[in-house]
């Protein structure tokens, strides 16, 4: 931070509008997050609710719903997701350009949800791409993806463009490809990225 | 130069022409120079809704399926005429009835046609 945060309100205070490049540039990129148009179940009519008149996400800059994953910086995953349909997600992710970002929409998206138990489906999405912003809820309601929205808005906004913190789209060496699982016998191969996901640890 | 009559479109046609350009240019230097390219074959792949591409995207379809939508267009044509006859059946004298009925002949006389030739079947 270039300038002190008491400083700044004092200046706006004053009629004096004091920025710096990197609040500049996040905002740009926080005002305008089009997410990638698919959705997976039921979920997806909450995702179609949000961006209808009622709760119009058009307001966060969000409405522009992208065919294309070559033209969406968010990834809304809508539902449960099947092993059949994993790789495509993980294919569609590594189509994005970057910065590229991912909201897991309901119970499904973050751990299998309801058909945790079921043999074709994936115990959450996270274990193959790096998940920003979780919203629990089957199907979360139109305010939760909001919320969701504005939390990614939020870390978007705190993101340093320099230094150790950097997003990964700034960071040359960064990870940028993400293992497309293939389905194997039982199970998809690999069953999860270690580098994005690790088993959660039971404390007893 | 200056005092032709068609100066003032010209200076204006160089700056609509600048006016679409200099984005393009500053949106193009913009990702020469800050993005960092992250490039990988799953990335640059052809977009095909998530599936694994297959082969090129620049392929040349068939012309025969041409046919087929002209064949479609006769019957869809038929369809908006078939519908009002049917209607005004009853009140018709035989004259009409007759019109019509050379009309759909002439139709099935067509679909005969590229019948014989073998349109219909996928080869």
């Amino acid at each position: 931070m270039a300038i002190e945060e008491n400083l700044k309100i004092e200046l706006g205070k004053q009629g004096v509008f004091v920025t710096t490049l990197e609040e500049l540039y996040n905002w740009g990129r926080r005002s305008s997050i089009w997410p990638m148009q698919f959705g997976l179940a039921c979920c997806a009519i909450e995702m179609i609710a949000t961006t209808m008149a009622r709760y119009d996400l058009a307001r966060f800059g969000a409405e522009v719903f992208r065919p294309s994953p070559r033209q969406a910086d968010l990834m809304i995953v809508s539902g449960t997701v099947t092993k059949k349909m994993a790789p495509q997600v993980v294919r569609l992710y590594n189509q994005m350009a970057e910065p590229r970002y991912v909201i897991a929409m309901g119970a499904c998206a973050i751990s299998g949800g309801p058909f945790k138990q079921g043999y074709n489906v994936l115990k959450g999405i996270d274990r193959y791409i790096p998940v920003d912003v979780h919203i629990p809820g089957c199907p979360p309601r139109p305010e939760a993806l909001i919320q969701a929205f504005m939390t990614l808005q939020k870390k978007i906004d705190e993101q340093p463009l320099t230094g150790e913190n950097r997003p990964r789209f700034l960071n040359q060496n960064a990870q940028g490809e993400f293992p497309v699982p293939e389905p194997a016998d039982h199970d998809l191969e690999p069953p999860s990225n270690p580098g994005v996901w690790s088993a959660p640890v039971v404390i007893r | 130069m200056v005092s032709s009559p068609y100066f003032p479109l010209v200076v204006l046609f160089v700056v609509a022409l600048g006016f679409g350009l200099a984005p393009l240019g500053l949106a193009w230097l913009w990702a020469r120079f800050f993005s960092p390219r992250k490039p990988n074959p799953v990335k640059n792949s052809i977009y095909e809704c998530g599936l694994v591409s297959k082969g090129d995207a620049w392929v040349q379809f068939r012309s025969a399926y041409y046919l087929y939508a002209i064949i479609f267009l006769i019957f869809d044509v038929e369809a908006v005429f078939l519908l009002p006859f049917a209607v005004a059946f009853t009140g018709l004298n035989a004259a009409a009835c007759a019109a019509m009925l050379v009309f759909v002949l002439l139709l099935v006389e067509g679909l005969a046609w590229a019948w014989a030739k073998g349109v219909l079947t996928w080869a």
